[in-house]
């Protein structure tokens, strides 16, 4: 498999470690339910078979967290982003 | 009886390289360019192996890598190698094979008696014999099955070769050098893009060396010649033979081995044996070719039985008759082409069986030819000695003859095709499975593809390899394909004979029959993914190459279905088997786990330091003063002298990130339990540090440098998670703050100088104006300094042992230098190096938690150390840590642990249980993390986690350890044993 790292390129997959779904937002600490907020942030996971977007960290490369965009059905991989909006504005 | 079944010329075998190798011991003599499967036909001889379940006799079936019964040992000692295919073996000076399979020696075997009792071994057999008493299978069946059915040896000792592994780029990835293959590497290379083409064979030519064919107006080969010519004068082609694509994996990524010595005896010095490549290739054509499939009919499997393109391959590649008087067994106009070159090499063509009542080729001359006939068997045993066939009346006849040639079509090779999860599709225009959904950027030429002429496969191969490279925006000049001498590919296959007599083999290599087949099907197994598991059919280490089809077709016959509708099982990588040396190349050994060593490392070997591995890190455990100083006695003596004088030891391995920014104070208030903040410039704080799940994934402390940078450090196991987690927290979490950090772990070396005279050693060595005294430099300070005439330092004072101690850094450079330095300014206090041991011992001592307790599933409440996680704030992890149920009374808490009897050694991993009761998860309080001897306290101490324990401080409870078979009382006390009120540190 090979990884389009924004920064780096297309990479063999060896390089980065993968963590999981994007897209999750760690919730508000003060909210009334954040306990509760805070169990579904850490262990509910969608598990979509198809396009998803993942979190991928360019472990032996330039050590950016990623967002890619990739299809668990077919391993497609049609995207990928800098995680951080900042460093995705710089990029710009 | 030398070379008695050679041609005198002929052949792509270099006559001038004579070589002489060994078979069972017997010496004989080949040339190069021969394979041992053609040499040992040459020498005339046909019984090579025995097979895996029936021990049957074993010729040579093919002539290529799909071959499933001619399996040797090759080489000899750690070189030796079980079953390597002999058609695929390259002949080299001392070549020393051994056929597989046969005890006590290949003519006479003992196991055949298998064959007898062939009603035990039919399909399921496993499942069937062996299921009853359980007891048996690992005592009697095993051993016996593993005795009578094994697949060769493995060496017993390492292999001495070595093995790399490579990566390669191109644009265009061309597998297979036949025809096809080489007119698309032609065009793609025309037009300037980079090609890879790959072939298994050590020759670039295909079908081209094995037929006797005319392209255009020049011969085949002359063909071959030519355009391997052209493409060696592009720089951007490179040659691979030797080299096979055994996987096609995600996004262009194709797997390969390159057999770059496997053709000598040794690897000459520095050169591995194999190379198992990663080629990333932005497309591909695959030009495998097609493999020929075998007839069905009793006896098949006997020697001198061969496929009628392996037989064309032998006479006129190797210019080998493998067999003087053949019957030709055909399906196809194909057979006829066999008799031809048989008769051309001088050999008998016995007569033509063409299964085709309606066949409409004419048979050459003086052949005897029998249309719609059938072989029902194969006589003789170890090798063919007649054919017993069935006439189109129905009338059976005995002919003579030692060798049976059998052409029943082809299948094309698609097995790549499949690796993405690509299902094969039947075309009842080619009777083939022809390639279904391809993975992206791969397209099939030529036989693969179920083009079969040569003319079509020349069109396709041209056209295929001027698209692909048109679609990465090169410009290729479209080749028309030469004309071609005339062929005949007419065929009706016939899967199997349904009159034969005797055992008729589908998969040879596995000895599966059409009668398990048709038993599967009986019983059940009617899907192919079923039949194939209870029969075992494809599922030995051909993966099925000369068998699947016809087994299918036997299902599909049996339970009334098309071939269509019984489909097909998929291939999966490896195409052929690949040696896991290969894959692993150079990461064995050393190469997979290499060492880290501190700086100071060249040092503690001069003072006969006893190593340990932690992590990839050499660390020393302890350092013997006399050369039989057990590591108890040194870790008491190293323990008593820091304790008493002072002690060095080497934290370098410690992991230690550099953060920078306005927002570090702030991003630590996140990541670490406790506030960060808050704290002063030229200070430093212990953290503790969670998952978002709530447990402690590490700790550390974190010096304040100055107003924005910050040097934090983890464990040493820890390091790189850590360095992960905050760069996840930060990129991912909390972009907006202004930070940034790097690892520094191995830019600084860094020693612990810890005991009552510690700050007189430090005083030595710093620099004088810097002001050393307790209150200037209080615990938990740091600063930058110079030591040793203005060297740049960092000083820390932290303890991890509980005594006065400094923490003192300096550049990696400096880091032999400075251990002798502190060592010679030591000398007088009389100092001591101190290893892991007695580290480990201290901490214990002052129950400080570390690995043991720092195991990913204690919370900061489960360690005792709740104080440490700010209420004043959120932190990772806070909230799932505070959860009821991890603050449950009732969960183990820390505590420390001593034994009724000071000497009982206790162990990490016993369990705790109260006093008479059962040893039951119900009634287990918890389990011991760490375990030390302590000498301050002459009794051996521990740290653990205990039910209620802070509630039950002086109760006594029983440490079990069923693994070690041990059990003692131990009372349940403070984890802080030694100096509770902590003031060596603050001397
Ligand atoms: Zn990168």
């Amino acid at each position: 498999m090979r990884i389009p790292c924004p920064f780096c390129g297309p990479r063999d997959s060896q390089e980065f470690s993968f963590l999981g779904q994007t897209g999750l937002k760690r919730p508000d600490p003060n909210a009334p339910d954040a306990q509760k907020q805070f169990h579904d942030y850490v262990h509910i996971r969608d598990n979509k078979a198809g396009l998803t977007k993942e979190l991928w960290l360019h472990a032996n490369g330039c050590r950016s967290w990623i967002v890619v965009e990739r299809n668990t059905l077919t391993h497609e991989i049609t995207g990928s982003e800098f995680a951080s909006p900042l460093t995705k504005e710089a990029a710009q | 009886m030398k070379n008695s079944n050679r041609l005198a010329s002929g052949g792509l075998i270099d006559r001038a390289k004579p070589l002489s190798f060994q078979f069972d011991g017997k010496t004989y003599q080949g040339y190069a360019g021969d394979t041992l499967a053609s040499a040992l036909l040459a020498n005339n001889v046909q019984l090579v192996a025995r097979s895996f379940k029936y021990h049957r006799p074993r010729g040579v079936l093919t002539a290529g890598s799909e071959e499933p019964n001619a399996l040797v040992e090759l080489r000899t000692g750690a070189r030796h190698e079980p079953n390597v295919r002999a058609t695929m073996a390259e002949l080299y000076e001392g070549l020393n094979a051994r056929s597989q399979n046969r005890w006590p020696s290949l003519a006479f075997d003992l196991g055949a008696v298998n064959s007898l009792l062939s009603p035990f071994f039919a399909a399921g057999f496993y499942y069937k014999t062996f299921m009853w008493p359980a007891a048996f299978w690992e005592k009697v069946y095993e051993p016996l099955i593993r005795r009578a059915a094994g697949l060769g040896k493995p060496p017993l000792s390492d292999d001495p070769d070595s093995y790399e592994k490579a990566f390669a780029h191109c644009d265009l990835l061309v597998i297979g050098a036949g025809p096809a293959g080489l007119a698309a590497a032609l065009t793609a290379a025309r037009s300037g893009a980079r090609v890879i083409l790959a072939d298994e064979g050590p020759m670039l030519g295909g079908r081209l060396l094995s037929d006797r064919r005319i392209i255009g107006n020049q011969s085949g080969l002359d063909w071959v010649k030519a355009i391997e010519a052209e493409l060696g004068s592009f720089p951007n082609v490179r040659i691979m033979p030797r080299t096979t694509i055994f996987g096609v994996y995600d996004h262009g990524v194709y797997g390969a081995l390159e057999r770059v010595n496997d053709h000598v005896a040794t690897p000459p010095a520095h050169e591995p044996r194999q190379r198992a490549y990663r080629i990333y290739a932005k497309r591909a054509v695959l030009a495998a070719g097609a493999i020929e499939r075998p007839h069905v009919f009793g006896n098949n499997d006997r020697p001198g039985v061969m496929l009628g393109s392996a037989m064309r391959t032998y006479l006129n590649r190797y210019a080998v008759v493998p067999t003087k008087r053949v019957a030709i067994f055909t399906s196809s106009d194909e057979g006829y082409a066999t008799a031809q070159d048989l008769i051309n090499a001088g050999a008998s063509v016995q007569a033509i069986i063409d299964s085709r009542k309606d066949a409409t080729i004419s048979a050459p001359k003086d052949v005897p030819y029998f249309k719609g006939a059938k072989i029902l068997r194969a006589l003789g045993n170890r090798q063919v000695q007649g054919v017993e066939i069935e006439l189109a009346d129905g009338s059976t006849r005995i002919l003579d003859c030692d060798g049976v040639a059998m052409s029943n079509g082809w299948n094309p090779a698609v097995h790549l095709t499949c690796h993405q999860g690509g299902r094969p599709v039947w075309d009842d225009k080619t009777n083939a499975f022809l390639p279904g959904k391809l993975p992206a950027g791969l397209s099939v030429a030529g036989a693969a593809q179920g083009h079969f002429s040569l003319k079509d496969t020349l069109t396709d191969g041209f056209r295929l390899g001027a698209s692909a490279v048109d679609d990465l925006g090169f410009k290729a000049h479209a080749i028309a394909a030469p004309d071609t001498d005339p062929e005949s590919l007419a065929h009706i296959p016939l899967w199997r004979v349904k009159t034969s007599k005797g055992k008729c083999f589908v998969d040879f290599q596995h000895d599966v029959t059409d009668t398990d087949i048709e038993l599967a099907n009986r019983e059940g197994f009617r899907s192919v993914e079923h039949m194939k598991r209870y029969t075992t059919l494809g599922m030995a280490t051909d993966q099925g190459k000369t068998s699947n089809i016809s087994g299918l077709a036997i299902l599909g016959e049996a339970s009334g279905r098309s071939m269509a509708e019984v489909g097909t099982t998929i291939f999966r990588p490896p195409y052929t088997p690949v040696a896991l040396g290969a894959l692993a190349g150079h990461h064995v050994h050393k190469g997979f786990r290499p060492t880290r060593l501190t700086p100071s490392h060249q040092w503690a070997e001069e003072q006969g330091a006893v190593f340990m591995e932690t992590g990839l890190w050499l660390r020393a455990q302890y350092f013997p003063k006399k050369k039989n100083e057990s590591w108890l006695d040194a870790m008491n003596r190293e323990v008593e002298i820091t304790r008493s004088k002072v002690g060095v030891c080497d934290v370098s391995t410690l992991g230690k990130i550099d953060l920078q920014g306005k927002d570090v104070g702030t991003f630590l208030d996140r990541v670490y339990t406790g506030t960060f903040s808050t704290l002063p410039v030229g200070k430093v704080r212990y953290g503790l540090m969670m998952r978002e799940d709530g447990f402690v994934q590490d700790d550390g402390t974190t010096a304040r440098l100055s107003e924005n940078r910050w040097l934090m450090t983890t464990t040493t196991a820890g390091a790189g998670k850590v360095m992960a987690h905050l760069e996840f927290c930060h990129q991912v979490l909390w972009p907006e703050l202004d930070i940034a950090f790097t690892s520094v772990t191995e830019q600084w070396a860094q020693y612990s100088i810890a005991g009552p005279h510690a700050r007189d050693v430090l005083k030595k060595l710093v620099d004088p104006q810097h002001d050393m005294s307790n209150e200037a430099f209080t615990y938990m300070a740091c600063g930058a300094i110079t030591i040793c005439n203005g060297i740049p330092a960092r000083l820390f004072r932290i303890s991890f042992s509980g005594e006065l101690a400094y923490e003192i850094g300096v550049p990696n450079r400096y880091g032999d230098a400075l251990i002798r330095a502190i060592m010679k300014a030591g000398e007088e206090f009389g100092i001591t190096p101190y290893g892991l041991e007695a580290l480990s011992t201290m901490r214990i001592e002052k129950g400080h938690v570390a690995g043991g307790e720092l195991n990913g599933q204690t919370t900061p409440r489960d360690l005792g150390l709740i104080k440490m996680v700010s209420q004043k704030k959120d932190c990772i992890g806070k909230h799932m840590s505070e959860r009821p149920a991890m603050l449950d009374a009732d969960r183990p808490i820390f505590v420390g642990l001593k034994p009724k009897n000071p000497q009982a050694k206790l162990t990490g991993g016993a369990h705790f249980l109260d006093k008479g009761a059962k040893p039951s998860l119900d009634n287990d309080l918890g389990h011991m993390m760490s375990v030390a001897y302590s000498p301050m306290l002459k009794s051996w101490i521990g740290l653990g986690i205990v039910k209620r324990g802070r509630e039950r401080i002086g109760d006594t409870i029983r440490a079990v350890d069923f693994v070690r078979g041990t059990e003692f009382e131990v009372e349940i006390c403070d984890p802080v044993f030694f100096d509770p009120q902590g003031e060596r540190l603050r001397g």
